[in-house]
């Protein structure tokens, strides 16, 4: 069972937080909704593969099996970690609340 | 994007000069040929603000090239017992066991064979999906003939198995028996089934408990369709047996009247600390276990009344069979070294380089057997290396919780990933759930690499060898394996020792030497987190090998079973430490209290560091922040703490000379030292979650420092070495070197 924690579609400050810091240390409200987004089942799980070490990753998915490779997801390159977050967050935040996230 | 294709392992950790050391390399196609060299490892942290990797040639023969070679690995635990007297009169056939599968519906997997497949003689006792117990007898023709019982196992029951065959009659009679009482079970039953003329049973092959085999490697027969689960009391009888016969069999000895018909019972409560099945029949057909197999697991008769083997080994007669275990890849030798004589001590590899591809086979270079050539020695904690080798979390699971970011999968994760033959770390489960409980360093060690992104064990304590050399001071280089062999004769000879950065995984013999050495007047510098920690046991005919219990509690990824808390090696009651009345705090002051992976914090200097006994430590720092930098986390305050607790067993006069603060929520209080379930766990609520650097003296002039953070050693790279926790280290170095006694 996915963690039950809701997140508020309204509370687009959080977001904001998330995106001026994606790394952290973030505020107790929101590091309550970043733990419900890294709280999924390994399968099919956001991971970062490294394409030019400590220069360039690339979004994968999870196989959740030992021994069947990540799925890499090509279009979703980046070249700052913390990018990547923000793209993920951003991902997550319309999967669980099925709003899209739109910043000014 | 860049694939990894080329590692490869030694058969030695540690070696003295004019020692041999062989080296075993596997490459995927695409590395026809490669470079060797063998080099010191100076620094190994690539990231950008990091030291770079660095080495330095040492010239010997192994430098030049090589072919590229795919070496296999065959993985998987069962046992071979060879072909002899005992079997050569098999005509009618009774086989019998008491097993307790745990991935039944995995496929089909072989309990008892003995096979020539080509000629179409023998037998093969099967576990299948659909059908459960399934008999497989030769025809003599080149085929074989399969009787199926048709109902599927439950996974994780005991049930009693048996299949006989009575020739004369062409009669196969299958039963396998729930040996629990359930209201429902529709997993036990019986069939008869008729042979279709006269099956031949005798063959001159091996047989295989566990599994089944087409082929031999290595010298001996090569396992497959092996069996996940537990087996106990397996037996061969060249009569068919009644049923209260069976029953008879299943536990004690064999029944006078039965001697004659018996060809092998094995009993599995014998010999629990070897690789040997014993037969206790009067053949003594005994057996040899390959690839590690867990002994010391409870039977189908375990009470619970008896929670220790030793006590009761009788209801320890079973052996848990895996798919996946490995000891020894046993790969052809690519090439060896013998160490030049006057080779100085310290951390080499053997680079191997291919193009863009790279691998270092990592080992340690010790002085010359009973000498000391430095006054300093670091200890190189390889139990701990072995614990870690193969951990498949970042690629199987993503550690995202754990770490607060996103996880970054490497090369060398996905070629992890890629051979699952190489076995599991300490951290991992097998494929059928069971806690990896035996490591093994005869294979390739993944992420155990100096250069691998995830800094941690040797890759972060890359950090303290770079510091080590950029200082100049001359040190030796030992290891835990040194250390469990020689004891504390072998740090004896050192004005002080220097542990790595996470020291977790001790031997008796390992924890002793360390404990005597601090008694004895030695200087003992513990430069990490989470050290002393969990209990292990090593085996002296099993060379490379190290066993681990998860017992009680402590902060682990798994957890034994219940009556499953000795390890088989020794013996020994397994799991932490403290849990057998050693405290890491009453060695080294300090220990694990809470662990968080994202932002490492910083220390701030205590009272206590301005005692006069402490000036020594603090001399030239007038900061009271300490540490708050480092490569990993951004502070030296980082990854596992170690406090200290009087009630743990810090010596009373020991002093606290710095402590941490202000970490995230994401480090939480270890689950031992948890009572009662509060909502105040985290760094920001919970004034336990903190590291303590300690320092005290010890009896004849000695003294332990203890920096209490495995992220300490990674903050001695920042501002060119020039840093308050750099100037601290040194200057406890420097005194600890110093023979004046400390008190």
């Amino acid at each position: 069972m996915p963690s039950q924690y809701p997140i508020d579609p309204g509370r687009t400050d959080l977001a904001r937080e998330f995106m001026a810091n994606p790394m952290g240390p973030h505020s107790a409200a929101l590091q309550r909704i970043v733990t419900r987004m890294r709280d999924t089942e390994a399968a099919g799980r956001y991971v970062l593969v490294t394409r030019v070490p400590y220069q360039e990753w690339g979004l994968a998915q999870l196989s959740g099996q030992r021994g069947v490779d990540v799925t890499l997801l090509e279009d979703q390159v980046f070249t700052s970690l913390e990018d990547a977050e923000r793209a993920v967050f951003k991902m997550r935040w319309e999967l669980i609340t099925g709003t899209p996230l739109v910043l000014d | 994007m860049l694939e990894k294709k080329i590692a490869g392992y030694s058969d030695e950790i540690s070696v003295a000069p004019g020692e041999r050391i062989r080296f075993m390399v596997s490459c995927e196609p695409g590395v026809d040929r490669y470079q060797a060299d063998i080099v010191r490892l100076i620094s190994g942290d690539r990231q950008p603000d990091g030291p770079g990797y660095r080495d330095e040639l040492l010239p010997t023969p192994v430098s030049g090239e090589y072919p590229g070679r795919t070496q296999e690995t065959y993985c998987g635990s069962y046992a071979v017992v060879p072909d002899g007297p005992a079997f050569s009169a098999l005509n009618d056939l009774s086989l019998q066991a008491a097993i307790f599968p745990t991935l039944p519906g995995l496929r089909r997997a072989c309990l008892i064979s003995k096979m020539d497949v080509d000629a179409g003689r023998g037998f093969a006792l099967w576990t299948d999906p659909a059908d459960g117990l399934v008999l497989q007898l030769g025809d003599g023709a080149g085929s074989l003939q399969e009787f199926a019982l048709g109902q599927a196992f439950v996974a994780r029951e005991w049930y009693l198995v048996s299949a006989t065959y009575d020739a004369a009659g062409g009669e196969v009679h299958l039963s396998q028996q729930l040996l629990d009482s359930y209201a429902l079970d529709t997993s036990s039953g019986q069939a008869r089934h008729a042979s279709e003329g006269t099956a031949v049973v005798a063959c001159d092959a091996p047989l295989l408990i566990a599994a089944a085999s087409r082929e031999e490697a290595r010298g001996k027969p090569v396992g497959e369709m092996i069996f996940n689960g537990r087996i106990e009391r397996p037996v061969v009888a060249s009569r068919v047996l009644e049923d209260s016969e069976i029953e008879a069999l299943r536990t004690g000895p064999v029944p006078l009247d039965l001697r004659p018909d018996i060809c092998a019972a094995w009993d599995f409560a014998h010999a629990i600390d070897t690789d040997d099945i014993i037969d206790i029949s009067p053949n003594r057909a005994h057996g040899e276990l390959i690839n590690l197999p867990i002994r010391a697991v409870r039977g189908s008769n375990w009470t619970g009344d008896e929670l220790d083997f030793n006590h009761a080994p009788e209801q320890y007669a079973a052996i848990h069979f895996l798919d996946d275990s490995l000891y020894d890849c046993e790969w052809d030798v690519d090439f060896e070294l013998e160490v030049p004589a006057d080779t100085s001590s310290g951390l080499y590899a053997a680079r191997l380089t291919a193009g863009d591809q790279e691998d270092h086979i990592t080992f340690v270079v010790r002085p010359p057997r009973n000498t000391a050539t430095a006054s300093l020695a670091l200890l190189i904690p390889t139990a701990s290396y072995m614990a870690y080798g193969n951990s498949r979390g970042g690629i199987e699971f993503g550690n995202e919780l754990l770490a607060n970011h996103l996880a970054v999968i490497g090369p060398h994760e996905r070629y992890l990933n890629r051979h699952p033959e190489y076995g599991n770390s300490m951290y991992d489960n097998h494929n059928d759930g069971t806690g990896v409980c035996y490591s093994s360093r005869l294979r390739p060690l993944i992420n155990i690499r100096p250069t691998h992104h995830w800094l941690w064990q040797l890759s972060a304590d890359m950090h303290l060898v770079e510091w080590l050399e950029a200082q100049g001071i001359p040190f030796d280089v030992i290891t835990d394996e040194d250390m469990h062999q020689d004891g504390v004769s072998l740090l004896e000879r050192y004005s002080c020792v220097m542990t790595c950065s996470h020291p977790e995984y001790y031997s008796t013999n390992m924890w002793d030497a360390v404990h005597a050495y601090t008694q004895r007047g030695g200087r003992l510098m513990y430069m990490g987190g989470n050290g002393f920690y969990w209990r292990v046991a090593y085996r002296d005919d099993k060379p490379g090998a190290m066993e681990m219990r998860r017992t009680e509690d402590g902060s682990r990824s798994w957890a034994s079973e219940p009556g499953e808390y000795y390890m088989a090696f020794t013996g020994e009651y397994g799991g932490l430490w403290w849990r057998a009345g050693r405290t890491p705090q009453s060695l080294v002051g300090n220990g694990f209290i809470a662990q968080g992976f994202d932002h490492s914090s910083y220390f701030r200097r205590t009272a206590d560091s301005h005692d006069p006994r402490a000036a020594f430590i603090f001399e030239g720092i007038d900061d009271e922040i300490i540490g708050d930098f480092g490569l990993i986390g951004g502070g030296a305050a980082g990854l596992e703490l170690d406090s200290a607790s009087r009630g743990y067993g810090t010596p009373p006069h020991a002093l606290t000379v710095a402590t941490s603060e202000q970490h995230t929520d994401a480090y939480i209080r270890v689950n031992e030292d948890i009572g009662h379930m509060l909502l105040s766990i985290g760094g920001q609520d919970d004034p336990q979650v903190h590291a303590d650097v300690v320092f005290f003296e010890t009896p004849r002039g000695g003294a332990v420092f203890s920096t209490g953070s495995i992220g300490w050693s990674s903050a001695l790279f920042h501002n060119d070495h020039d840093n308050n926790v750099s100037r601290m280290t040194r200057n406890v170095l420097d005194r600890f070197l110093d023979p004046t006694p400390l008190t």
